[in-house]
Parts: structure tokens; C-alpha cells; sequence
């Protein structure tokens, strides 16, 4: 018998195209509504049909938000699963599924649960059912609610018809009777207390955070050309188009969907371009653009490893030069990477007021793995997004780029006020016309490079201190990787460890230097030269004493961190 | 200039202290561009805070600074999606995209290309002179063959492009061909494009008078005719006009009435209030977590 408790890391393996995430999705929602907690995330590969996928679902009686390595239930769908996770693999992992897709070479070595899937499946009526047995299966072993499973076939598979529902959930409830039976022979033993809390939250993806924060942030207009990772914000965006009255439109390539975005945030839209790495270098030019005219705009980037097309389905954090230094000349930018979805809600809908504020280009920084993330937690509170319109009359003698303090400029738009508004991608005066006057382009270049520069840095937020503050090593971390190493931390257990997590990245404010005084620094950064701990460098001159660095495309793992962490403290 | 000029064009003179040194050379067509401009604006009882003028980069996209009207100097070959993006923030405005042919034809061609499919309700102005002023006389993609330049010193070889037959052939909503040599008419030409529905691109031929010696004033008015008894509504009538070299047609070519981008995106389906007017839709964002719920 093997028994589980408190949290289970189920991992689900196959061809793309044999539904995975038909799996993934039933079994994420019908354990939700059961009352446990769950965590999904996925790999895939970077081809339509074929390969192996794996899906990574943890459920558990208490939060879990990060990826394990770890695999204690794995349910194979095809020959190949096995050697492709076999790292993973140890002596208590539980094989659930049908020999033959079991390599040869394993058998014996793990423990096979054989279950007749696709018998079952066709004993429905159809090999086609295989995925619905399955979730059931799971669904089963933790005794969930099985018209929670019901309800989601009919969401899901209502407008194929009533039979398919039908059948669908006869399939469902036949692998969910065989995973009830499992426990009671006590095959295997999965202990997870509910807790009846999670009912009340939502079930969201890193995708949908970001999707649902720009629209809480007022974008009302989203240009995009498709690059994994990144295409399904936009496509979460075209899909809400119509009932949110936005422009989404599909371009001809990144350049016109970013040129598209300034010029409707010119004319006062919110708008912003959903991108990845590559998609983002073609951008450059634009941005540049922005920072010369002052022309707010909202991009978002999901990384996935370069340089050039890279791994395109995977993940890694190594956009942040690109997006630090994209453009020629000297300008501000913000750029943000939220490590929760919560954070992911709120901090795209703070971007577009400071790219309103500001008028600079606002990047949010995002991976492969936090968009394909997803788990339950509370709903934001959509009461505490502010809206803030940095818009001002055009009175007459109206000037664009008016010389100010704080080197903001009112920004008037088109049509609002009885003067007209002049925007610029060349040096210009005041008012936006061309200049190469000595004297006003130093006046220009400090008022972007430096006065407003000071200003967006002044006003930054901090990192988020996680311990004690008296702790001697300080782990350093930004973006998705906030609940691994929170999770590594915890189970590392050790006072004297804390986690400063960023999720502004630039620019820092400079009390930040405080938090560094005196600590042993460990930064831990999903790209090969700590592109993070290179820029506190220069920043702050903050010695970065310990680099864990992880690169091979895939995200870090809890284990992978607590290891290493421990090599570097003890 | 002999022409009676509209009244209301003072509307559109700058008084921008940016905006009284004119960077064209003496004797450029692209001060007849401006004031044929300024008439149709004037002419169709615009008012300067109604009009956006969007600009890429080249001698003729510094026009925003030389009109008294809302303008965005822009980048090398971008105006038309920035051009774009405004209309559709704001469709209740007059969006001009303006540029040379390096601008529009080169550097911008897949974007111009891609606007035609896409039908917002902008009018393109292409300065075309057939040649690379701002850069000192290199050849552009409308540069006729044999002309030598200091970059093409062989004497150029490549097949000219062809931008009224180009937007026929993809199905444009508006072509037309002028000589900005010729005022009355090219400023009726500019305000049939305005008033169109849709993307309308009107070629405007025009001088270089410091590098293009071959198509002079007296060379456009020697190889160019205007177009009388043709139907702009018969497609295969105005392909036929476009591919005629020599002469060059002038005049519209082809006009094709259907939905425009900003008809047709959801936003404005039951509402035209422009974007910046509007506020995040809290209520359906609570709604959606309300639903991430079950």
C-alpha cells in the first residue's frame, strides 16, 4: 500500500492532442469544488500533435503554489512518459495506468497500479473517453465531489450535445468508482483534509491574471501578434472583446502592434501589446519612440528562453536586459513582474496608470511558467483598483513637452480642449516641434533621462521583505519564482534566511540599498548570468555573493532551491 | 500662386515658434502638398483640434510641424499603424497618415499592405517624388529605371512599384493618382479621399528639386493626363489605368464602399464614445471572478 498525505503531486503525461488538458481541467476544478487545494502547471512541447506533454497537479490540504519535482501519482498516456520524467521518479512514486504504456525498462522497478483505462474507455463506447475515466479516476481517489465532475462536462461539453455529456460522465463515473475502490482495498491511501474555504475562491491562470488585471486597469485597446508564450492574453482578450467593448485586433507583425498601441494611446485609449522575447526585440524601435514622445504604452512580456527562437514553449527569465536596454538613447521605463496571480491583478492594472502618469513604456514582465500557472485563491478585490486618468485640457498655447519640475508634462489628447496636441519622435521644443537647438535638447535629454527618471524612482514601491529582517543571508528573487523559493524557504525552516522578492524591477528606488546592508546574498534567477543580480550591481553595487541560476528551459523546482540553498548556507 | 484660396485656411497656419522655419528646400513640391492640404481641410470646414496629421520620417512627414492641427512625427515607415491605432481610439477624428514614397512604399510597404485589408477610416498622402530626399538622393521604389544616384551609379534596375495598381489589385476602398502641380484639382482629390469612408491612398506626384533631375514640373506635366470618362466603381477598368506608364493617369481610380475597421471592431458597436472617454468596466471584472468561483 502507498499512501499520500496532505499533499499529493499528481503528474499526468502524454501527446499533445490526447487532451491532457481536458484532464488537467476537470480534475483542477472538481478538486477545487471538493474543498482542496491545487496548484496546476505544464510542459509542453513546442509542436501540434505528438511528443510528450506533462501536466503537474498538487493538491493539498493546505496552499500550494510552486512547482515540485517530485511526482507521487503519475499517469502515463502513452509509451515514453516514463523516461521523459524519470528524473523525477523515486521509490514511492505510484505508476496509475495501463502497462503498456509503461516502457519496458521500468517495469518492475516502479509501482504499476494497473488500471484499465482505455477499457473502460471503450466499454463506454469510445477510446475517446479515455480522458474523462481518468480525471475520474483521480477525482475518485480523494473521495472530491463527483457532481462537481458533472457539472464541468456540462459546461465543457454542452454544445456537443446531450449524448456526449452523457457518456462523458458515465466514463467519468466509472474511473471515479475504480479510484474510490483503489482506497478501499487501500491500494493506495490519499489523506488530504479539505478545507471548505477554497470553495469560495477562484480557480485562475497566470494568463488570466494578467488578461483580467489590463482589463481592471481600463485597456481598452490590445494589439498583438501571436508568440508563445504570451498569445493567450490576447487571446483571453479577444474572447472578453466583445463584452468589455475593446479593440483587439490581430497585425501584421509586432512593429505594427506596437506602433498601433502608441498611436492609440496618443489619442487617449489604454492600450497595450502582449509579446514574448523575440516578438518584443522587433519592438525596440517603438519603444524608442515612446521614450522620445512620451508616449505611455503597456506591454506585456512572457518570457521563454532565447536568443533568437529559442525554446518557444519553455521557460526562463532572460528578457530582462532586452527589455532594461531595448531602444537607442537615453530613457525611463517601469518594468514590473508580478510573482503571484494576485500580484499579477493589481500590478497590470497599476501599469496603465503609470504609464498614464509617466507617459513611458511600461513593460510587465511575465514567463512560460507563470502564464501557464494556475491555483485557487481568494478573488482579488476589485474595489481596490483605482483608476487614475493623468489626462489634461489642451487650453490654448497648449505645449506637449512643457519644461516642468518633476519632468512630467500635462499630456492633452487630441479632440479634448481647444488647442491641438504635437507629439514628437524627434528632438523637439516645448510646443513638439523639431529643434536642434543645443540648449533645449540638454534641457529635453535631462528633463526624460534624468528629472523624470528621479521622479518614477522616488515614487517606486520596495521589494517585498519575507523574514526576519535581521536575517544574515538575504535570497533575492523577482517575478515567477516568488512562491518556489517562498516554499523552499519554509521548508528550509531557518531564521536566519530571509526573501526580499521584487516584483518592481526598474526603476529601483533607492532606499531599496537598505535591505542589503550587511547580508550574505544569494540570488536565485531563472536565466544563466543573474541578469537581476547584475543590474543591483550597478544600482546599488550590491555584491551578489551567491548565484543559483537555472537555465535548461524549465522552471526551478522547490527541491531544486532548498538543495542548493542548503549547499550555499550550510 | 494665381489660384483663389479658401477661406478658413488661416485656422491651419501655425503660430508655433517651431513652426515658422520650413525645413523644405526653395521651389519643393512640398509646399504645394501643404498648401493643398491646409485648402481641403479648410474647404471641408475642419477644425484644427478635429485633425490628426500622422507622420513617419522624411522631408515630407515633417508636414505636422508646418499645420496648425493635431500631429505625431512619427518613425521611418510607421504612420500608417500609428495612424491606425488613433483612429480607432477616437474615431471621431480626421486621421491623415502622411509620408513619402520611402516612407509608405519601402520602409512601411507590408504595414500599407496590411492597412488595406484592414480598412480603418484613415487617408494616406504619399509625397511621391520618386526619390530619397532627406538622405541626399538615393534611389526610392518608385525611382524609374536608368536614373543614376550616388548608391545606384549602374543606374537603377529595379521594376518601379506600382502603388495605384498594388491597392487596386488588393481591393482598396479608395486610389487615387495626383500632381500636386496641379492645385484645384489635387485639392478636390485630397477632400473626395477625406470624405471617404475607409482607406483612402492618394499618390501625390511631386518634385525633388535638389536630387531628382529626371521628373521635373515640366516632366509630370508632360507625362501625365487626367482621366476623363472613367467609372472609379469598375475594378478591372482602373487596373487597366493603373498599369499604363506613360502617360501617368491621374485622377480617382477606384473607389470601393464597404465596412471600415472601426465599423467593425466590438467597441463601438453600441457605443461611440471614444476611448479615452471611458472607464474600466468594474462590473464585469467582479463578474468574471464571480464566475472563477464556481
Amino acid at each position: 500500500m502507498t499512501e499520500f498525505k496532505g499533499d499529493v503531486s499528481i503528474v499526468l503525461g502524454g501527446a499533445a492532442g490526447q487532451g491532457i488538458q481536458t484532464v488537467e481541467g476537470i480534475l483542477t476544478y472538481a478538486l477545487k469544488k471538493s474543498g482542496y487545494h491545487v496548484y496546476a502547471n505544464k510542459e509542453y512541447m513546442s509542436r501540434v500533435r505528438g511528443g510528450i506533454n506533462t501536466t503537474e497537479i498538487r493538491v493539498s490540504s493546505r496552499r500550494v503554489r510552486a512547482f515540485v519535482k517530485r511526482i507521487d501519482i503519475l499517469v502515463p498516456f502513452k509509451q515514453g512518459v516514463l523516461s521523459w520524467v524519470e528524473d523525477r521518479l523515486d521509490e514511492n512514486t505510484v505508476v496509475l495506468g495501463e502497462r503498456e504504456n509503461v516502457e519496458e525498462s521500468f517495469l518492475g522497478k516502479v509501482n504499476l497500479v494497473e488500471v484499465p483505462l482505455t477499457r473502460m474507455a471503450l466499454e463506454t463506447g469510445s477510446q475517446l473517453y479515455l480522458n474523462t475515466t481518468a480525471a475520474g479516476l483521480i477525482v475518485g481517489l480523494f473521495h472530491g465531489d463527483f457532481s462537481a465532475i458533472e457539472e464541468y462536462i456540462r459546461k465543457r461539453f454542452g454544445s456537443k450535445g446531450e449524448n456526449v455529456v452523457r457518456k462523458n460522465i458515465e466514463a467519468a463515473k466509472k474511473g471515479y468508482d475504480l479510484g474510490v475502490r483503489l482506497c478501499e482495498e487501500g491500494t493506495i491511501r490519499v489523506e488530504v483534509e479539505r478545507d471548505e474555504s477554497v470553495r469560495d475562491e477562484v480557480l485562475l491562470t497566470g494568463t488570466e491574471a494578467v488578461g483580467i488585471g489590463a482589463l481592471a486597469g481600463g485597456m481598452n485597446f490590445l494589439s498583438f501578434y501571436p508568440m508563445s508564450p504570451s498569445t493567450g492574453v490576447s487571446t483571453f482578450a479577444a474572447q472578453h472583446a466583445e463584452e468589455f467593448e475593446i479593440v483587439v485586433e490581430q497585425v501584421e507583425d509586432e512593429i505594427s502592434a506596437i506602433n498601433m498601441a502608441l498611436g492609440a494611446w496618443y489619442a487617449g485609449a489604454r492600450a497595450m501589446v502582449s509579446t514574448s522575447g523575440g516578438g518584443f526585440a522587433l519592438m525596440s524601435e517603438a519603444i524608442s519612440l515612446a521614450g522620445m514622445a512620451e508616449n505611455p504604452v503597456v506591454v506585456h512580456l512572457a518570457q521563454r528562453p532565447g536568443p533568437a527562437t529559442g525554446l518557444p514553449t519553455r521557460t526562463m527569465q532572460g528578457d530582462l536586459n532586452l527589455v532594461l536596454y531595448a531602444g537607442h538613447g537615453d530613457f525611463p521605463r517601469i518594468i514590473l513582474a508580478p510573482g503571484s496571480l494576485k500580484e499579477a491583478f493589481y500590478l497590470t492594472a497599476e501599469a496603465f496608470n503609470l504609464a498614464d502618469k509617466y507617459q513611458v513604456p511600461v513593460i510587465i514582465l511575465t514567463d512560460q511558467y507563470f502564464v501557464d500557472t494556475y491555483y485557487n485563491l481568494p478573488a482579488p478585490d476589485v474595489e481596490k483598483v483605482k483608476f487614475e486618468r493623468h489626462i489634461v485640457e489642451a487650453k490654448p498655447g497648449y505645449r506637449r513637452y512643457e519644461l516642468t519640475e518633476d519632468g512630467i508634462s500635462p499630456r492633452a489628447v487630441p479632440g479634448y480642449g481647444e488647442d491641438v496636441v504635437i507629439a514628437n519622435g524627434n528632438e523637439h521644443d516645448e510646443w513638439g516641434d523639431v529643434t536642434e537647438d543645443a540648449e533645449l535638447t540638454i534641457k529635453m535629454q535631462e528633463k526624460r533621462a534624468i528629472k523624470k527618471l528621479e521622479t518614477i524612482k522616488r515614487n517606486a514601491p520596495l521589494p517585498k521583505l519575507i523574514g526576519s529582517e535581521n536575517a544574515e543571508y538575504l535570497v533575492i528573487a523577482w517575478g515567477s519564482t516568488l512562491h518556489v523559493v517562498e516554499e523552499a524557504l519554509q521548508k528550509l525552516g531557518r531564521e536566519d534566511v530571509a526573501l526580499l522578492h521584487f516584483s518592481w524591477l526598474y526603476p529601483l528606488n533607492p532606499e531599496t540599498k537598505k535591505f542589503f546592508e550587511g547580508k550574505t546574498v544569494i540570488a536565485v534567477e531563472n536565466n544563466i548570468t543573474g541578469q537581476f543580480a547584475e543590474l543591483l550591481k550597478k544600482e546599488f553595487g550590491v555584491e551578489v555573493q551567491h548565484k543559483v541560476l537555472k537555465y535548461d528551459g524549465r522552471p526551478f523546482s522547490v527541491e531544486e532551491v532548498l538543495e542548493t540553498l542548503k549547499g550555499v548556507i550550510e | 500662386m494665381n489660384v483663389q484660396l479658401p477661406t478658413g485656411r488661416e485656422l491651419f497656419e501655425p503660430k508655433r515658434p517651431g513652426s515658422q522655419d520650413i525645413a523644405w528646400c526653395p521651389g519643393c513640391g512640398n509646399f504645394g502638398i501643404r498648401n493643398i492640404l491646409i485648402s481641403a481641410l479648410a474647404e471641408l470646414e475642419l477644425k484644427p483640434t478635429e485633425v490628426a496629421i500622422i507622420s513617419g520620417i522624411g522631408q515630407a512627414a515633417k508636414m505636422p510641424h508646418y499645420i496648425n492641427a493635431n500631429g505625431y512625427h512619427t518613425l521611418h515607415g510607421r504612420a500608417i499603424p500609428i495612424a491606425t491605432g488613433v483612429k480607432a481610439a477616437n474615431p471621431q477624428l480626421t486621421v491623415i497618415a502622411e509620408g513619402g514614397d520611402g516612407d509608405m512604399y519601402a520602409e512601411g510597404g507590408n504595414h500599407l499592405l496590411h492597412a488595406i485589408r484592414r480598412n480603418p477610416d484613415i487617408t494616406v498622402l504619399i509625397h511621391d517624388n520618386q526619390i530619397y530626399g532627406l538622405t541626399k538622393g538615393q534611389a526610392s521604389p518608385t525611382t524609374m529605371p536608368g536614373m543614376k544616384t550616388p548608391t545606384q551609379p549602374w543606374g537603377v534596375f529595379e521594376e518601379p512599384f506600382n502603388p495605384v495598381a498594388l491597392a487596386i489589385a488588393l481591393d482598396a476602398s479608395f486610389v487615387a493618382r495626383t500632381f500636386m502641380g496641379y492645385f484645384k484639382e489635387s485639392v478636390e482629390i485630397i477632400k473626395k479621399a477625406i470624405q471617404h469612408r475607409g482607406l483612402a491612398i492618394v499618390d501625390i506626384l511631386h518634385p525633388c528639386v535638389s536630387f531628382n533631375k529626371v521628373n521635373t514640373y515640366a516632366w509630370y506635366r508632360e507625362h501625365t493626363y487626367w482621366m476623363e470618362d472613367h467609372d472609379p466603381y469598375d475594378r478591372e477598368a482602373a487596373f487597366r489605368r493603373a498599369i499604363e506608364r506613360d502617360p501617368l493617369p491621374l485622377g480617382i481610380f477606384y473607389i470601393n464602399e464597404k465596412p471600415t475597421f472601426e465599423d467593425q471592431v466590438p467597441a463601438y458597436r453600441n457605443d461611440r464614445t471614444p476611448l479615452w472617454k471611458r472607464e474600466p468596466k468594474l462590473e464585469l471584472v467582479k463578474r468574471f471572478f464571480e464566475e472563477k468561483k464556481l
